[in-house]
């Protein structure tokens, strides 16, 4: 096929060749020119501010560094701390909304009249907007909000004086509880759409070899939507280190810098410091932290895939 | 049997409940007067129940420029993103040519890099072409970030529209332009309207880009007239609410509305909402 169309392609004059590419450049420059100069372009730039003392005020000049502004993130400790702060928001949102989606989507997976219902109120905080669930959650974690009133006079489980929002380890704890309830409807809905093509045939054949519940979800389930499943925590990972706007909204990266997470923490220095430099650094180095995570995961999950698959 | 399923529905349901309380919540306080909205024990029925908070914020006459803002913002940035990417999917799709590949790579490598990542950059770019302040420069940006991730997802639709339609059409005498338009398009309907329905919801929602470049008052979107609406000293919870429920009111709606669509960009395996 390849060789046919090379064939062709050399027999037909160089003038009718190049207006056979006329169409295709038509078709894909207008689109692909606006995303060389401002997706391409400022991605090669990050990088180049990220060498600079950049000055943003007009005339003043930029002086080149080198790798400085990295060197100063890795001693910085509001860098370490924002780092770590992301790296829990990771770990405490991530396998809660894995096994709380797919929990749902297994539940929810033989078709019901309650079906359509269920997944509409549980993907209802997927589609609405960060700032408001964000403000909402922050009302309802206030001191005096609806989180105290439950644990302490429905559950009894605390004095009900919390102060949720003005401690480090508390803030995290409203802040991930936003993150899993707004991020469940999404894996359960991806997990959803993957449990249909589970071969139903194997699953009876499980059944009929007296397979309990459990093993059956081990040997037939899991390994059908393992592609799924390495999807979900992929985007779940990076999805986890891009919090912005819910920690913006929530604490603003507050008590005194406590909950910075990366992204709020570049985006502190950039335009409240104006240090475009330093906050292109930290960029480039979450890119980077970014890239490498989702290259490990691949790697790490596809081995037990290729071997559960057989 | 029985058991089970009806343990199935319990579960279901209390998961259910803890999922829409905050939203009942939200709508039960954006009825409430000030006095009223920290109140201990909380109430969750409003008494007595009040809408001046929906008076007040539209009594403002702003909020209506904020909403026509998002909506003026987020048609565009649909509408144009939608339409290049089309294009540029067909392109990828229907023809050969060198570097397509190589090409397309560079865009995928677009779909990776998260967009909070280039506001720096993108930042200076914005104002070397005076785009700060301005609805035009959230247009060009959201148009510029989301077309990645409709072209890849509108390419694989245009590639399983059989040839032969298209020779047909051609030996008919149709141009390029005219199987695009009078084709691809109409058939590949469901595609685009997965690829509307979710560059609306992002545009329509989006926060940081917003945040950074509008700087006047008259120029904001939602969003950013939202989150400053909590006062430096006792937020108005039952404004801020009520303002919310009017600004998420189309999204739901969309929602509801275009659900099966919504199933079906998922599983296309590529959009994270």
């Amino acid at each position: 096929m390849h060789d046919r169309i090379r064939h062709l392609r050399s027999a037909v004059p160089p003038r009718t060749r190049w207006r056979s590419y006329l169409a295709p450049a038509l078709f894909i420059t207008p689109g692909f020119a606006l995303f060389l100069v401002t997706v391409i372009y400022p991605m090669v730039q990050a990088f180049q501010i990220s060498l600079y003392d950049w000055q943003i005020v007009a005339g003043a000049v930029s002086t080149f560094i080198g790798f400085d502004n990295y060197a100063r993130a890795f001693n910085d400790e509001r860098f370490w701390l924002a780092l770590s702060n992301s790296g829990l928001y990771m770990l405490f949102t991530v396998p809660p909304q894995v096994v709380l989606g797919l929990g749902v989507a297994m539940l929810l997976k033989d078709k019901s009249p309650a079906q359509p219902l269920f997944r509409v109120l549980y993907y209802l905080p997927v589609v609405t907007s960060w700032v408001v669930v964000s403000l909402l959650f922050r009302y309802l974690f206030a001191d005096r909000g609806l989180i105290n009133f439950a644990l302490d006079d429905l559950l009894q489980l605390t004095d009900g004086k919390i102060s949720w929002l003005s401690g480090r380890w508390t803030a995290l704890v409203a802040i991930c509880a936003l993150g899993v309830w707004k991020g469940v409807g999404w894996s359960m809905m991806i997990f959803l759409a993957a449990l249909q093509g589970v071969p139903r045939d194997l699953e009876e054949a499980a059944i009929i070899d007296g397979a309990s519940r459990w093993q059956r979800f081990l040997v037939v389930t899991l390994p059908a939507i393992w592609p799924a499943m390495i999807f979900v925590v992929i985007m779940l990972v990076i999805g986890g280190f891009n919090v912005f706007a819910s920690v913006m909204v929530m604490t603003g990266g507050g008590p005194a810098g406590q909950t910075e997470v990366l992204l709020t923490y570049m985006y502190r220095q950039a335009f409240e410091y104006l240090d475009f430099g330093y906050g292109s650094a930290i960029a480039v180095i979450l890119t980077v932290l970014v890239f490498l995570l989702s290259a490990a995961q691949l790697r790490l999950f596809r081995d037990p895939a290729a071997g559960d698959a057989r | 049997m029985k058991p089970a399923r009806n343990l199935r529905i319990v579960i279901l349901a209390m998961g259910a409940l803890l999922m829409v309380t905050p939203f009942l919540y939200m709508v039960s306080t954006s009825l409430k007067a000030q006095q009223y909205v920290l109140k201990l024990p909380p109430q969750f029925i409003p008494d007595p129940a009040t809408l001046g908070n929906y008076e007040r914020i539209l009594l403002r006459g702003d909020f209506g420029q904020f909403f026509l803002n998002s909506l003026i913002v987020a048609v565009s940035a649909t509408t144009i993103s939608v339409l290049l990417s089309a294009m540029m999917a067909y392109g990828f799709a229907r023809y050969r040519f060198p570097a397509r590949e190589w090409l397309f790579r560079l865009l995928l490598l677009g779909l990776m890099i998260p967009a909070i990542m280039l506001i720096v950059p993108q930042f200076l770019l914005a104002k070397y072409f005076g785009l700060i302040d301005s609805l035009v420069g959230l247009v060009v940006f959201y148009v510029a970030g989301s077309l990645a991730l409709n072209t890849f997802l509108l390419r694989g639709f245009f590639e399983a529209i059989p040839f032969e339609l298209d020779e047909a059409m051609r030996i008919d005498g149709a141009g390029d332009w005219t199987r695009f338009w009078r084709l691809a398009l109409p058939l590949a309907r469901p595609a685009l309207a997965t690829a509307t329905i979710f560059t609306f919801l992002a545009t329509w929602d989006e926060f940081a880009w917003a945040l950074t470049i509008i700087t006047s008052p008259e120029k904001q979107t939602l969003p950013i007239a939202i989150a400053l609406l909590q006062g430096p000293k006792g937020t108005q919870w039952g404004l801020v609410f009520a303002a919310s429920i009017l600004a998420i009111m189309p999204v739901i709606f969309v929602f509801l509305a275009f659900q099966r669509h919504f199933v079906q960009g998922l599983t296309s395996g590529a959009v994270k909402g």
